[in-house]
């Protein structure tokens, strides 16, 4: 089914001890009102907890909030983490990214990054897009 | 690696390895099951046959009675006892968009623990194995019936790959939402004190479909408030003849979700009316007033959709122009649609 | 009643009294071009005078100006010691700690939950043996201290007195502030452990504890500003806050202490954000309603109870990672807000905050923003300048009325109190609830281009990468590690395990005061998880429902 009418089905979620959820939420809403399932893991999650939820949710896509300098660290343990568990699943980040680690992130298999800037149509359409591209991939 | 083309050969081998424990595999096949059509279908036909021996529960309140957390705690009771349960949690989709947010695995999910640190910890020994749970969460996708269709499937599925007891969580708001629990071989409902809780889930017909009461945070004041409303409903349901002809009357527990504190009894209590559902035979006629309900919802629902082809049909559209501009009456007009629907494929 | 009111002239008279007393700064109170300026204008009540809408003292700024406490610390706790001892030696006097995140949210260094996050965003504190080389050479007796830590507060502020005391500085004898705000976790910053009731209890021991051994320690900074930056309006932060002080004051009142023994002990943390008008009310009607609500409402006496003292940060939310050099003006008329609003102490954030930790540089252009505030525009000569203006007037009233229909609220949801009121609120999700739909309708304003929000999404001619930016090395985490490996390994981990014991005892006892037993277990460097295990086991932990 094309990823522009069906339900897609996306897991958010913090990674790590970092508390703040407010982008998190903003986004939720975001997905929700451009006709997403968001499977809304929120904070304190590991790459354990969330490779269990994509297995069980069969997620489309999974969506995590960076606030802290973690990224480096706690994104591409993520993608590693997918991969050990065979799950092929676009991995989204949002948050402060500075620009020279974008494409550092890229490298790390992260699908795509979210700016702070970023307006409402922006982010559905990237999710959309991650998806799309990772069905079109996986068939080729 | 690629997708699962849905052929039914796939199906197949999806099913098979769910049954043999591949938790990605029933990730896909849920989905499926949910965007119904020919292949949740074919995946009822596969499960069919080896489902039947599982505890269907119903769990569900008003939003904020610690539904959630309530189920967490059974849950980890449960992977404690060696069960393999399964929670399939539905929340409301927006009517607006289509889209939903999904938050209830955040409180099930604590509770159940962190599943593969724990799965290592299992297997040296030190612990419960807490992935032996499955957690789906489920939205109700706004199209009528839809919940009806696909709970009772998902349903069948967890049963027919090996979980048991299978809960389903909802929130008793909508007539949907109750009856999917009401169908339960258990169904289980959550009050809060000082809400009005239990005039509420009398009002909403909760409390005939309910086999067990839970007040939950039962630490709270009005708790004792809620429980002797419920007595008295219960008692007033004795006297008009609602209560159940064998004598069963719901217990009602007095739990703290948080602290854990009732959880067990709250099995125990399921537990017991499992037992008591199978001396009298009810569970028998439950499962029968299932498999009714459910064959009913998808005669009704392929009968809608039939009902918009015909509309939109050459037919269809004549007769429906003659009734809006008056030649006929309506009434005319579908009496001849459907004499036509019955008839079969032109 | 009328006639007890007192004149606008007997209210001047008190006031000039109290000028007449005060003790100011050697500088001349003119304009630049030499206009000499009175120390207020306008009607009174003035500042000082009850319900101190216009300010906490009479002379305000002119006695002493606010305090500079900027936010440090960073990687090992003597990384940070060297940064303090920096500070103190350049005349500061009060010292400010961040923590990292796993201290923050009481996991120790060696925690699976830790990696990657040791000594980040603030200095890791595992053991008594941390606290000993953070504050190495200081005389915590002369020093103030700020520690910005909640949930896990209790401990901190043990071994902070556990140190104090093996270097023979009393407790009583310590001054400085410890965060201890619970309620502002649930409802927006989450780093909580327990569920409300069990922390709430923690921190009434702590008032106890305090009120009866630290006289010169500030139990709790009821802070706002976490609210404000997970996105709730200006009205909402001031109303939550100040419901969660009631609270505070509610819950050590039932704990049976005297409201003016502790009252005067807490202090309050805003943010200030950037719309400037809609601030300087927020700030001024914090203070005329706290002081009204414990006057009227919970009896004090003592007019220390009632003074509204606050620390102001300018809002980390407003900085924009596009073209970041101009959050240096956010930041300039954020703190200027501040100011004008009677601001005790403030932070003002630095320009590269929302791509990374500040650099030195950065760090020190904000220091330099808040220094021109102070010693440049004149703004300091005056208290309470905007005072009397209609529109400060109408808008201060107006955050008044707000906040008064949100404590309605609560006191509906608590059946006539406001402590029951917060905690009904925390869990039916009444507070995220509110923040989160406050934050979504501002970032769909911006988003639709209603509001301007300039380099984001208007004026973005210019925007480049940041290239300077600090970043932390992973020998931080390494030599932490390595510590509390060593810390372990050389106590007695017997007494350990009964100290431990104890304090899981004095959790399960609720007439017990958890701190003395706490005390014992840092002293026999328990590490901080353990010491937050201990009490888990009967606390239990809390996971907030998903509340979007």
């Amino acid at each position: 089914m094309a990823a522009e009418t069906e339900n897609l089905r996306v897991i958010l979620a913090k990674l790590g001890l970092d508390g703040h959820d407010r982008g998190l939420k903003v986004v939720a809403r975001i997905l929700r009102d451009a006709g997403m399932e968001v499977i809304y893991l929120g904070l304190r999650q590991t790459t354990d907890s969330i490779v269990a939820a994509a297995e069980q949710e069969d997620a489309d896509a999974i969506g995590l909030s960076m606030h802290n300098a973690g990224h480096m660290t706690l994104a591409p343990n993520m993608v590693k983490a997918l991969k050990a568990a065979e799950l092929d699943i676009p991995v989204i980040v949002g948050g402060i990214v500075p620009d020279d680690d974008v494409a550092r992130l890229h490298e790390a298999g992260v699908a795509a990054v979210l700016g702070p800037g970023a307006s409402a149509e922006e982010v559905a359409r990237v999710v959309r897009d991650a998806v799309q591209a990772n069905r079109a991939g996986a068939q080729a | 690696m690629a997708p699962p083309p849905n052929s039914p050969l796939h199906l197949v081998e999806l099913y098979d390895a769910a049954r043999g424990g591949h938790r990605r595999s029933l990730g896909r096949l849920l989905t499926l099951v949910e965007r119904g059509g020919a292949e949740a279908e074919r995946i009822s036909e596969l499960a069919h046959p080896d489902s039947g021996r599982a505890h269907i529960i119903g769990i569900t309140g008003a939003p904020g009675a610690g539904k959630s957390t309530l189920t967490g705690q059974l849950v980890a009771k449960l992977i404690e006892a060696g069960k393999r349960p399964a929670i399939l949690a539905v929340d409301p989709s927006s009517p607006l968009t289509g889209g939903a947010i999904l938050g209830d695995r955040i409180r099930m999910d604590d509770v159940v623990g962190v599943v593969a640190t724990d799965a290592a910890a299992a297997a040296a020994g030190d612990g419960p194995d807490r992935t032996s749970a499955f957690i789906r969460s489920m939205a109700t996708r706004g199209h009528s019936g839809g919940l009806a269709l696909a709970v009772p499937l998902a349903v069948r599925l967890f049963d027919a790959v090996g979980y048991d007891p299978v809960i389903i969580e909802t929130v008793g708001v909508g007539q949907v939402e109750v009856d999917v629990v009401g169908a339960a071989d258990t169904a289980i409902v959550v009050v809060t004190p000082g809400m009005g809780d239990a005039v509420q889930a009398n009002k909403a017909g909760l409390l005939e479909v309910a086999d067990v009461f839970v007040v939950n945070k039962a630490d709270r004041p009005g708790a004792n408030d809620v429980r002797r409303d419920l007595d008295l409903m219960l008692d007033l349901s004795h006297l008009t003849g609602q209560e159940s002809a064998d004598g069963y009357r719901p217990p009602i527990l007095m739990t703290s979700a948080l602290t854990g504190v009732g959880a067990p009894e709250v099995l125990a209590a399921a537990a017991a009316h499992l037992d008591h559902l199978d001396a009298s035979g009810q569970r028998t006629s439950r499962r029968r007033a299932r498999i009714r309900s459910e064959i009913q919802a998808r005669m009704e629902q392929k009968l809608a959709a039939l009902t918009e082809q015909m509309l939109a049909s050459t037919e269809g559209a004549e007769l429906l122009s003659k009734a809006e501009a008056g030649a006929i009456p309506p009434t005319d007009a579908s009496a001849a649609l459907l004499q036509r629907l019955l008839a079969g494929p032109a | 009643m009328a006639e007890n009111e007192p004149t606008q002239a007997e209210l001047r008279a008190a006031y000039d009294r109290e000028m007449a007393r005060a003790k100011l700064r050697d500088i001349p109170f003119e304009t630049m071009s030499g206009v000499p300026v009175d120390s207020v204008y306008g009607d009174g009540p003035y500042p000082g005078q009850y319900p101190y809408t216009r300010g906490v003292h009479a002379s305000m700024y002119r006695s002493r100006l606010w305090t500079m406490r900027m936010f440090a610390g960073f990687g090992t706790a003597e990384d940070t010691n060297a940064r303090f001892k920096e500070l103190l030696a350049n005349g500061g006097t009060g010292l400010s700690t961040a923590f990292d995140m796993p201290t923050l949210m009481g996991r120790d260094s060696d925690s699976p939950w830790s990696e990657g996050e040791v000594g980040r965003a603030g200095v890791a504190v595992d053991t008594l043996a941390d606290m000993e080389d953070l504050f190495a050479g200081i005389d915590t007796s002369a020093v103030s201290t700020s520690m910005t830590i909640n949930g896990p507060a209790a401990i901190v502020l043990a071994m902070y007195v556990a140190n104090a005391e093996k270097n023979g500085v009393p407790r009583k004898a310590l001054a400085g502030t410890i965060q201890n705000d619970i309620f502002k976790e649930y409802q927006a910053q989450k780093e909580y452990i327990y569920p409300p009731r069990p922390s709430v209890r923690i921190v009434t021991d702590m008032i106890r504890f305090t009120a009866a051994e630290m006289p010169k320690w500030n139990s709790v900074s009821i802070s706002g500003y976490h609210i404000r930056e997970a996105g709730s309006t200006a009205a909402q932060e001031l109303a939550f806050t100040l419901a969660n002080g009631f609270a505070y004051v509610e819950a050590a009142m039932a704990a049976g202490v005297d409201v003016d023994v502790f009252a005067p002990r807490l202090s309050f943390f805003f943010n200030s954000h950037i719309d400037f008008f809609e601030e300087i009310g927020k700030f001024r009607a914090a203070r005329r309603i706290w002081a009204r609500w414990l006057k009227e409402r919970y009896g004090a006496k003592d007019e220390r109870s009632l003074l509204c003292r606050f620390h102001t940060q300018t809002a980390g939310v407003s900085l924009t990672a596009q073209q970041p050099e101009i959050n240096i003006a956010r930041v300039a008329i954020q703190a200027l807000a501040g100011a004008i609003g009677g601001t005790q102490s403030l932070h003002t954030d630095s320009f590269d905050e929302a791509l990374a930790l500040p650099t030195e540089k950065a760090a020190r252009i904000a220091l330099r923003t808040q220094q021109i505030v102070a010693h440049e525009t004149g703004v300091a000569n005056v208290a309470d300048p905007l005072g009397g203006a209609p529109f400060v007037e109408w808008m201060t009233d107006e955050m008044e009325r707000q906040a008064e229909a949100i404590f309605a609220h609560l006191e509906d949801l608590g059946n006539g109190s406001i402590l029951e009121g917060v905690y009904a609120g925390i869990e039916n999700g009444y507070f995220v609830g509110e923040i989160a739909d406050a934050s979504y309708r501002f970032e769909r304003e911006v988003n639709a281009g209603r509001r301007i929000i300039v380099g984001v999404n208007q004026f973005t001619d210019g925007a480049e990468g940041q290239k300077d930016l600090l970043r932390i090395d992973a020998t931080t985490e390494e030599y932490q590690l390595k510590r509390l490996a060593d810390v372990k390994l050389k106590r007695n981990s017997a007494a350990v395990d009964e100290a431990l014991a104890a304090v899981t005892s004095a959790a399960a006892d609720p007439t017990a005061n958890v701190m003395p037993p706490i005390l014992d277990a840092v002293n026999a460097y328990a590490t901080l998880e353990e010491v937050v295990k201990a009490m888990e086991t009967v606390f239990g932990t809390y996971v907030e429902k998903a509340i979007i």
